[in-house]
């Protein structure tokens, strides 16, 4: 088997249309699955009443604002290490998704905050460095866009993601490094603090995120293949057909 | 017999820091204007927020060093944006001196023209401000500390907007988030000293990121370099 095959944009470009409505159908079955779970199922928090059911989209955005930024610096990497086109523009095309994600967080965090601290908005070191995180996609987005060259941006941008890199194990650590107003992690690798279903919605609605952002960067790096290769003759046939 | 030398790290270093200092030595107003830009800054916080002394010496030390913050951040595009412009930067990559020591050289002749006379002005700020002598002496250590970050971290962001659209406020977004843990942890040992607290913690911090910067950005310096000559 070819491990390379799909690494050129036009045999992609097929691939990620043809996996890309599995990713949403899974994104939108566990989504209904995480969210009855979440929304009817699990108890009442004893601290915190019915407030702490946002966790089941605050959590799960939140992990996926560090993970995709993550999967994008990988992308980075390659692009700047083997000179690979499809994987800057797989870079790109997760940047608005992380961003929304990241965006999200930060607005399901403040909803949360103002009944349970009676603040939208402290600036501790976890939502401080989670700002900045959002600051370094937006940077991402926009140096990507600002040369008349795609490449030298692609490249530009790719350099800039992996600077930001520093900035994930701060905001997964702020809460341990510092003392903050923001809870402490409820789950780790050893076990969990939480009631059982609490931990499944969380775990469900967090798939569904994931595939959400898969689905969502497969449509985005589809149209982006198509206007980077509109002089190709395997798009010019494309029109044709 | 005039054998041309093979390039040194440090050959490279010495010429280009001796180059761009003589430069601004030449062209002192640009040294100049930034601390006139410090001074205005950190003037417009007494006529905006109240001038009461309690107030001053409370904001003092965060004002002072958001303002030494920006003045370095417009200082940023004069490390590489004018060698860039008539082409000199791209001869300077034809040079025989491997990247790494002349394009540290040269922020390094970028923090002795921004950081540093921004340091030692701060204590001028601070009086104003009217900081105690220890709240102004760790100010000043804060800043010679943080500067050199700043001169790193926005040297790689300026190489990497070389030639970009948006300018300055691009340079802005990719820069300033960069900035704030220097921000933190500088303004927070001031702020510590004024408080009646201990500031060697975040001066201990800060100096780790100091020398953890000056390992890992000048690296990231010589790519951006790379990607914006080629």
């Amino acid at each position: 088997m070819n491990w390379f095959y799909f690494s050129s944009p036009s045999t992609f470009y097929g691939l990620a249309g043809r996996l890309a409505p599995w990713f949403f159908a899974l994104a939108a079955v566990t989504a209904a699955w995480g969210l009855y779970l979440g929304l009817l199922v699990a108890p009442t928090d004893a601290q915190q009443g019915e407030v702490y059911r946002v966790i089941f989209i605050h959590v799960p955005t939140a992990w996926m604002s560090m993970f995709l930024y993550f999967v994008m610096a990988c992308y980075c990497a390659l692009t700047l290490i083997f000179n690979t086109r499809l994987s800057a523009m797989m870079a790109r095309a997760i940047a608005p998704t992380g961003a929304l994600f990241t965006a999200l967080a930060l607005w399901t965090g403040s909803f949360w905050g103002k009944p349970t601290w009676g603040t939208y908005w402290v600036w501790d070191a976890r939502l401080t460095s989670e700002l900045v995180l959002l600051f370094l996609y937006f940077g991402f987005i926009a140096l990507s866009n600002a040369f008349e060259d795609p490449r030298r941006g692609d490249r530009a941008a790719a350099l800039l993601a992996i600077i930001g890199v520093v900035n994930l194990p701060i905001i997964y650590f702020s809460v341990q490094w510092w003392n903050t107003l923001h809870q402490g992690s409820s789950v780790s690798f050893k076990g969990t603090s939480m009631h059982v279903t609490m931990l499944t919605g969380m775990l469900v609605m967090s798939f569904s995120a994931w595939m959400y952002a898969a689905g969502a960067a497969l449509v985005r790096v589809r149209s982006i293949i198509l206007e980077r290769e509109r002089r190709a003759q395997w798009v010019r046939d494309l029109r044709g057909a | 017999m005039n054998v041309p030398s093979r390039g040194t790290y440090s050959g490279g270093f010495a010429w280009a820091m001796a180059r761009d200092l003589r430069l601004a030595w030449r062209h002192p107003d640009e040294i100049i204007l930034t601390l006139a830009f410090f001074a205005l800054v950190a003037s417009l916080f007494p006529l905006g927020i109240g001038a009461e002394p309690q107030l001053l010496a409370r904001i003092g030390p965060g004002v002072i060093w958001v303002g030494a913050l920006l003045a370095a951040f417009l200082a940023l595009p004069g490390i590489f944006a004018a060698d860039f412009a008539d082409g000199s930067l791209e001869q300077m990559s034809l040079s025989p001196h491997p990247p790494l020591g002349w394009a540290a050289g040269k922020i390094a002749a970028h923090w002795i023209i921004s950081g540093l006379p921004l340091t030692l002005m701060s204590p001028l700020i601070g009086l104003q401000y009217g900081l105690t002598a220890d709240t102004l002496l760790v100010e000043a250590v804060s800043l010679a500390l943080g500067t050199p970050i700043l001169s790193l971290l926005g040297g790689a962001c300026a190489a990497l907007a070389l030639g970009a659209r948006g300018g300055g406020m691009l340079l802005a977004l990719l820069a300033l988030p960069l900035f704030v843990p220097v921000l933190i942890f500088g303004a927070g040992a001031a702020e510590a000293q004024a408080t009646g607290l201990a500031p060697t913690p975040h001066l201990s911090l800060l100096g780790a990121a100091l020398i953890a910067a000056l390992v890992g950005v000048p690296a990231a310096v010589v790519a951006a370099v790379r990607i914006s000559v080629d």
